[in-house]
């Protein structure tokens, strides 16, 4: 009876520090949105909502200054189109050959050299963004500014080309052999069942691929922050300088803004935004994951 | 050509063995396979029955490792069906296959039946329309489908995608069809109507049949071979197999003392 008591005790205990655990991240989750709604609050007591969704210019630090979202988010959008537009097609391909075409041993090599690409420090991948690609690009389009929207989206694109084809492979991978056998078997190449049947079948997962990937674009901060060029900029020209919400936010961060001024408050209205575009894209992107689920 | 029993053949194997890696699964088989017949081959688990069915589209060679010997001859032209000189999907072009679980692509029900004229390249409308429609008549799922052929083929019930997957395999007027236990995941009723089906199919196809369940290859079949562990035991018409089988094995194995 005593034994059964203080095996009870202790059962209690752990499952009440594992309650806790679990709810310290929630926690930590609800209390970085609570201060960002809040502090943003502040900020929109000086600034419309009108004014901050639809001014053409972004200048806080400025005597005169104007507070229109508009250049932070178009640079946002340029440069995750651009990086984008790099990662999807060759991390889907990547994928299909992983998945489909590569002998096991050459799966068995690629795939974490792959995954290093994503274990590369950002910083690093700045650098190179600035002072390899973009001269190079220099040579094919003499107008490129040395900062610009380019060179950083198509480093993004490399960037996350691990994070697409290693979801899509995934969920390549989840496509039941006997889905493929129906295919050959009707005189199908490899090709064909692969484009035809396979990425079909496992459209949900490369969907939700291609969203954490589009999530990381619209995130990622070094990269921009050092290679574009720090210049709000209302535009979808890919060889002018521009900056995204997330080069912003670190931009005034690394100045010395003092606490409570408009110029401080800023910080929490490009983050809202971003809060905004990043939670759309996870909410789109857990709608697709439920619906992998549904078909097999 | 060759006949057995004063029937056409539409393939005969030939000394045929097949290994997985250095199991050899199949032992110097040989086996007439009769034109516009169904030939049934039937057997305990493991006996190699399956195996030897995908041998006849080459479905081994999707996985490495594999490897046939002898011959399987496919008339009237005589083309070694397994040798390595054939390519696997010339060979899948003229034998189509349906399998255990029904196995419809994420596609509509009109998609799945084009989806084999597709991959040869077809694209006349007029004529996918007609093929489909010929398809889904031949495998007695039109009635059912005809208002709903451009819904998604996961919508349809068991034996219909099983039905599907058959309008998929005659699409493209296969020479044999090739059934691989293709009632084992259906309710009686479902297997009934594949039954019937198959057998109204060999006035077009010369057809194979792997079954696990004797009653079914006694009744849909016009030959049966009996295989054990991968060699055939017995080979006759079905019911000369069912009534007097002449080896020991096959008796024992056909009255339910083993299997």
């Amino acid at each position: 009876m005593k034994r059964k008591l203080s095996s009870k005790i202790k059962e209690r205990v752990v499952e009440g520090i594992l309650l806790l655990s679990a709810l310290s991240s929630i926690l930590i989750t609800l209390s970085i949105v609570f201060i960002l709604f809040y502090e943003a609050l502040g900020f929109f007591k000086d600034v419309s909502l009108g004014e901050f969704l639809t001014g053409r210019q972004w200048t806080p630090l400025f005597a005169q200054p104007k507070f229109g979202i508009l250049p932070l988010v178009s640079g946002t959008l340029l440069v995750t189109g651009i990086a984008v537009l790099v990662a999807l097609p060759v991390g889907l391909i990547v994928a299909v050959y992983l998945s489909e075409y590569a002998p096991h041993k050459v799966r068995e090599i690629a795939k974490p050299i792959l995954e290093l690409l994503a274990a590369v420090p950002t910083v690093v991948y700045g650098y190179f963004a600035l002072l390899f690609l973009t001269p190079i690009l220099q040579n094919f389009i003499p107008q490129l500014s040395g900062f610009n929207a380019l060179s950083p989206g198509i480093i993004m694109g490399v960037m996350i080309i691990p994070y697409v084809s290693s979801v899509s492979e995934d969920a390549m991978k989840a496509v039941p052999m006997h889905i493929r056998e129906g295919s050959y078997a009707t005189g199908a190449t490899k090709f064909q069942t692969a484009f035809k049947v396979v990425i079909p079948s496992a459209f949900s997962g490369i969907a939700a691929a291609f969203i954490i990937g589009i999530s990381r674009a619209i995130g990622e901060t070094m990269v921009v922050a050092i290679a574009a060029g720090m210049m709000p900029n209302l535009t979808l020209n890919p060889i002018e300088p521009i900056q995204t919400l997330t080069a912003y936010i670190v931009g005034v961060s690394l100045g010395d803004v003092p606490h409570g001024t408009i110029e401080y408050k800023t910080i929490f209205a490009a983050g809202i935004t971003l809060f905004f575009m990043t939670l759309f894209l996870n909410i789109l992107g857990f709608w697709f994951r439920k619906r992998i689920r549904e078909v097999y | 050509m060759s006949t057995v029993f004063s029937e056409n053949l539409k393939a005969e194997v030939k000394n045929l063995s097949f290994f997985y890696n250095q199991v050899q699964a199949l032992k110097h088989v040989n086996l007439p396979i009769a034109e516009n017949r169904i030939t049934a081959l039937i057997g305990p688990s493991g006996c190699g029955k399956t195996t030897y069915l995908r041998c006849f589209n080459r479905m081994h060679d999707l996985y490495p490792g594999n490897r046939y010997e002898g011959e399987i001859l496919l008339y009237p032209d005589q083309l070694n069906i397994v040798s390595s000189e054939v390519d696997p999907i010339e060979v899948r072009m003229r034998i189509s296959m349906v399998f255990q679980k029904p196995n419809p692509f994420p596609k509509t029900v009109y998609e799945n039946v084009a989806y084999g004229l597709r991959v040869r390249g077809e694209r006349r409308k007029r004529l996918l329309d007609e093929k489909v429609e010929k398809a889904l008549k031949q495998a007695a799922l039109w009635d059912e489908v005809r208002d709903r052929i451009h819904d998604l083929a996961f919508n349809l019930s068991g034996g219909q995608q099983q039905r599907l997957c058959i309008a998929r395999a005659l699409a493209t007027d296969p020479e044999i069809l090739l059934f691989d236990e293709p009632t084992s995941a259906l309710d009686p009723t479902a297997t009934l109507k594949i039954e019937e089906l198959i057998m109204q199919l060999k006035k077009d196809v010369t057809i194979i049949i792997v079954t696990h369940n004797m009653q079914q290859a006694a009744r849909v079949s016009d030959y049966t071979a009996f295989m054990y562990l991968g060699e055939i035991i017995e080979f006759d018409k079905t019911e000369k197999i069912f009534t007097h089988p002449s080896k020991k094995l096959t008796e024992d194995y056909i009255t339910g003392r083993f299997g």
